[in-house]
């Protein structure tokens, strides 16, 4: 962390590119936006699935960092009751 | 719909002050980019007072070092929405952003910087590793 005031007046995460672990298999990266009574609403989404045979969860992230997000969904808002981890994607 | 023209001019005048060539048209990001020769900077700019706050002042610092890339465009995304498209596809591997930065040698990417890799940092942090990308890939092109 460099300390730098990214979005003042807002969550330290607002507008930063996370990874948000759920507590299933889901895994999504996005630019958070907040986090409400709903659940952390997410912008510009890509979505990674451990049952639909795809890249393997690192290689996803690796992939990410290096491609960039691909997004599926403009918007998300994950329910809390999900939310697990929630990390920036650049210090991944 | 694009943004409304006044509101971003001072962004492109502080990318014009550094030096950078704007690229509005798609003939424009051609003849830029259509050259694979030599190194060119890309910088994808945009209206994100956060995180291109930070990015074009890091790019400043950045191009105060002595190896830099032969040529700086740049291309407004939000803005000028044909131009930025083109340009894209000249680094089509990598998923869109703004801002961002693509580093060419002799028409290959060589170096991207995702607007992830740019949120929640100062533009030293980020002139540091543009430095670096400078010195790896233009040391023997500087101009």
């Amino acid at each position: 962390m460099s300390g730098h005031v990214f979005h003042p007046g807002h969550s330290e995460l607002h507008g930063i590119t996370v990874v948000l672990e759920t507590t299933g298999d889901v895994l999504y990266v996005g630019r958070y936006h907040e986090e409400t009574d709903r659940g952390v609403l997410l912008h510009d989404v890509a979505e990674h699935r451990k049952e639909t045979g795809g890249l393997p969860r690192e290689e996803f992230i690796a992939r990410t960092l290096k491609f960039g997000v691909r997004p599926q969904h403009q918007h998300l808002v994950v329910p809390r009751e999900v939310v697990g981890r929630i990390s920036k994607l650049a210090e991944w | 719909m694009p943004y409304d023209p006044r509101v971003v001019q001072p962004m492109r005048e502080e990318m014009v002050r550094m030096g950078v060539q704007e690229l509005k048209t798609v003939a424009e990001v051609d003849a830029a980019l259509g050259d694979p020769r030599g190194t060119t900077l890309v910088f994808v700019n945009s209206v994100c007072g956060c995180a291109a706050g930070s990015a074009r002042p890091g790019l400043s610092l950045a191009l105060q070092h002595g190896n830099r890339p032969q040529r700086l465009v740049t291309v407004f995304a939000g803005v000028d929405l044909d131009a930025a498209a083109r340009a894209r596809q000249y680094f089509s591997d990598y998923a869109p952003s703004s801002p961002s930065l693509a580093l060419f040698s002799d028409g290959e990417v060589v170096h991207f910087v995702h607007r992830h890799q740019i949120e929640g940092r100062g533009p030293q942090d980020i002139a540091k590793d543009l430095v670096a990308a400078f010195d790896k890939f233009c040391a023997t092109s500087s101009v």
